[in-house]
C-alpha cells in the first residue's frame, strides 16, 4: 500500500517509477499485478477530441473611462462572448459562431471559425478583436469599446470545462437511407461508416472505473498546461450497467476541469469544424493515477479487448432519444478498421486521436519523472456507482401563456 | 503498358469538344472518369486514370496539351497540412481510395498520395481544416 505523499517523495527525488497505461498492459502481462504494484508508483492516461462543453473566462481589466459590459453585448473575432457578469469578466464558449455564419443554411454548412478556434488563437498568443456595446451607468458611463486583447495582458485567462472525458462512449452508426452530418461526423447511410470517440485503452476514467484515485482536486494535464478536476462533469451517469470488469457498458462518468489557458498550447487545444454541426475545441487531457495498490494496477491493466461500446444508429435513434443498442463491439476490434455489423463489414472512423493521446501519456510521464509534476490528494470523491447519482432527461412542461 | 492518374484542366473553350474520345480513338488509351465536373464560367476539371503503351500515351498526352489542356499529376491536388492534422482518423472510412489509413504501431494517419483519386470528402469533413485542395 502506498500512499500519495510516499510517490511524491519519490517524485522529489527523481526516482519515481511512471508508466503510461498502456505499458502498463504488457508489464502485467509480463510481470504480473503483484510485482507491478510494487514496482510502478504512477500510471499516465491520457484523451485528445472534441469536448464542446468546453469554454475559456477571461478578465479584461478596466478602460478608461469605464465600461461595463454586462447586460450589453461583446464580440471576440466577430464570435459572441457572454458578458453578464461584473464589469469586465467574459465567458466565451467552445461551440459559439459569429452572427453571421450561415450555419446550416447551406447544408451542411462548414462552421469554418467560432469559439474554439478564438480559443486556440488566444492559446497561441495573437492577438484578438474585441469589440463591445453597453448602456452606460454613473459608475461605468463609456458605451464603446473596440481593442486588440493578447493573452498575454488578460488578468485571468481560465480554461473551464463542464464535462470532459467521458468515461466511455457511443458507436455513431447511420441506419437510415440518407448521409447525416454528426457530431460524431459524417454518417453514410446503410451503416456506411462507424465512428467511435474514446482512447479506449489510454482513456483516464475506463483506467480508474469506480473512481478510486480520480476525484475533486486531482492535478491534471490539461491544454498542454496544469489543470484540476473541479467537479464531476455534466451529465455525470456513475450508476450504469458495467461489464464483470467494472467498465461501464457507455457513456458513464464525466470530469469538470479547470486550468491556466495562460500555460497552455495551441497543440493541445485546437479549434475544430465539424460539417453540418458546428464548432467545437479538441483538448488534450492527462491523469496521472497513483498506484496505490494491486487493484489500481489490475484496473489499469485492462486493455482495449475488454472495454465495451455501444453502437448507436445516429441516422433515427438517437435524434429521438430512443435508447435502443444496435450491438457492443470491443474497442480492440473498433481499431482493426472494420466491425461486423447485420452481417456487413463496416469501416471504422475515430473522433479522438490515439496518437496524439499516447503523446501526452508520454509527455505527462516524463513531467512525473523529471519531478516537474506532483500529484495531488483528491479533496472529495465523484459521485460513484453506488451513490445513486444518475442523468436525468428533460421532462418538458407546458405552461399557460398570458 | 504505363497507367497514371492524371488532372486535366479544359479551358472554357474546350469544354465541347469530344476530346477523351480522340484519346481512344487515335491514341488507344484506356481511361477510368475518377472524377468530372464542369462549371459554366470556369473551366472543366476531370481527374482520369489513363493507361496505354508507352509511346501512345506520351503521344496522347502531348495531343492534349496541344489541345490547350492544362495537365498535372494527381497527387499534387489534395495536400495534407500536416501542422493541423491531429491524426484522428475521422476520414479513414469515408476515403473511398484507402489513401488515408492509421499506421498500426504509431497509430498515426498515413496519407498515400498515389492511392488518392482526389474526390474531396476529406477536404469537406476534416474537423481541422488539415486536407487541402491545390489546383
Amino acid at each position: 500500500m502506498k500512499t500519495i505523499k510516499e510517490i511524491n517523495a519519490k517524485i522529489g527525488r527523481g526516482d519515481a517509477v511512471v508508466v503510461t497505461a498502456e505499458e502498463i498492459i504488457d508489464l502485467v502481462a509480463k510481470k504480473g499485478v503483484r510485482k507491478v504494484a510494487r514496482e510502478v508508483d504512477v500510471v499516465t492516461t491520457a484523451t485528445f477530441g472534441p469536448m464542446c462543453s468546453s469554454g475559456v473566462y477571461f478578465n479584461i481589466g478596466h478602460s478608461k473611462p469605464r465600461i461595463k459590459l454586462g447586460g450589453g453585448s461583446c464580440t471576440v473575432n466577430d464570435v459572441p462572448v457572454y458578458a453578464a457578469f461584473g464589469a469586465v469578466d467574459v465567458f466565451l464558449g467552445a461551440t459559439a459562431v459569429p452572427d453571421d455564419d450561415p450555419r446550416n443554411k447551406i447544408f451542411p454548412g462548414e462552421f469554418k471559425y467560432g469559439g474554439g478556434h478564438v480559443i486556440q488563437e488566444l492559446a497561441a498568443g495573437k492577438d484578438v478583436r474585441l469589440e463591445c456595446s453597453a448602456y452606460g451607468t454613473d459608475c461605468y458611463p463609456r458605451r464603446k469599446l473596440e481593442t486588440l486583447l493578447n493573452i498575454r495582458d488578460l488578468n485571468e485567462a481560465v480554461l473551464f470545462n463542464m464535462r470532459n472525458c467521458y468515461q466511455n462512449y457511443n458507436v455513431a452508426v447511420n441506419l437510415s437511407g440518407k448521409t447525416v452530418f454528426t457530431y460524431m461526423g459524417m454518417l453514410k447511410p446503410r451503416l456506411g461508416n462507424a465512428n467511435y470517440s474514446s482512447a479506449g485503452q489510454l482513456s483516464p476514467l475506463l483506467k480508474d472505473p469506480y473512481y478510486r484515485t480520480i476525484g475533486i482536486g486531482t492535478r491534471i494535464f490539461l491544454g498542454g498546461g496544469i489543470g484540476y478536476i473541479a467537479w464531476h462533469g455534466t451529465q455525470h451517469n456513475p450508476c450504469v450497467e458495467r461489464g464483470r470488469n467494472g467498465i461501464p457498458l457507455g457513456g458513464a462518468g464525466t470530469l469538470a476541469v479547470i486550468g491556466d489557458l495562460k500555460q497552455m498550447s495551441p497543440e493541445w487545444l485546437v479549434g475544430t469544424s465539424m460539417a453540418g454541426y458546428g464548432v467545437t475545441l479538441s483538448i488534450g487531457i492527462g491523469v496521472p493515477i497513483p498506484v496505490f495498490d494491486e487493484e489500481v494496477v489490475r484496473r489499469a491493466a485492462v486493455t482495449d479487448a475488454e472495454i465495451y461500446a455501444p453502437v448507436v444508429d445516429y441516422g433515427r435513434d438517437y435524434p429521438q432519444r430512443s435508447s435502443r443498442i444496435i450491438a457492443e463491439v470491443s474497442y480492440a476490434e473498433l481499431r482493426s478498421g472494420n466491425i461486423k455489423l447485420r452481417g456487413k463489414t463496416v469501416p471504422t472512423g475515430s473522433l479522438s486521436s490515439y496518437a496524439r493521446a499516447r503523446k501526452i501519456a508520454v509527455l505527462l510521464k516524463t513531467r512525473i519523472e523529471e519531478g516537474e509534476f506532483f500529484l495531488t490528494e483528491p479533496s472529495a470523491a465523484l459521485p460513484g456507482a453506488e451513490s445513486g447519482y444518475k442523468v436525468k432527461p428533460l421532462n418538458e412542461r407546458l405552461y399557460k401563456k398570458e | 503498358m504505363i497507367s497514371r492518374k492524371v488532372v486535366l484542366h479544359f479551358p472554357r473553350k474546350l469544354v465541347e469538344q469530344p476530346i477523351v474520345f480522340k484519346l481512344v480513338k487515335d491514341y488507344e488509351l484506356n481511361f477510368n472518369i475518377l472524377k468530372a465536373y464542369v462549371t459554366p464560367d470556369e473551366e472543366g476539371l476531370m481527374v482520369l486514370e489513363l493507361s496505354g503503351e508507352e509511346p501512345a500515351f506520351e503521344k496522347g498526352l502531348h495531343y492534349l496539351k496541344s489541345c490547350g489542356v492544362k495537365i498535372q499529376p494527381l497527387s499534387q491536388d489534395v495536400v495534407r497540412n500536416e501542422k493541423k492534422c491531429t491524426d484522428c482518423g475521422v476520414c479513414v472510412p469515408l476515403c473511398p481510395a484507402g489513401a488515408l489509413l492509421p499506421d498500426k504501431e504509431s497509430r498515426e494517419i498515413v496519407f498515400s498520395e498515389d492511392k488518392c483519386i482526389a474526390c474531396g470528402v476529406c477536404v469537406r469533413i476534416c474537423p481541422f481544416k488539415a486536407m487541402e485542395v491545390r489546383f
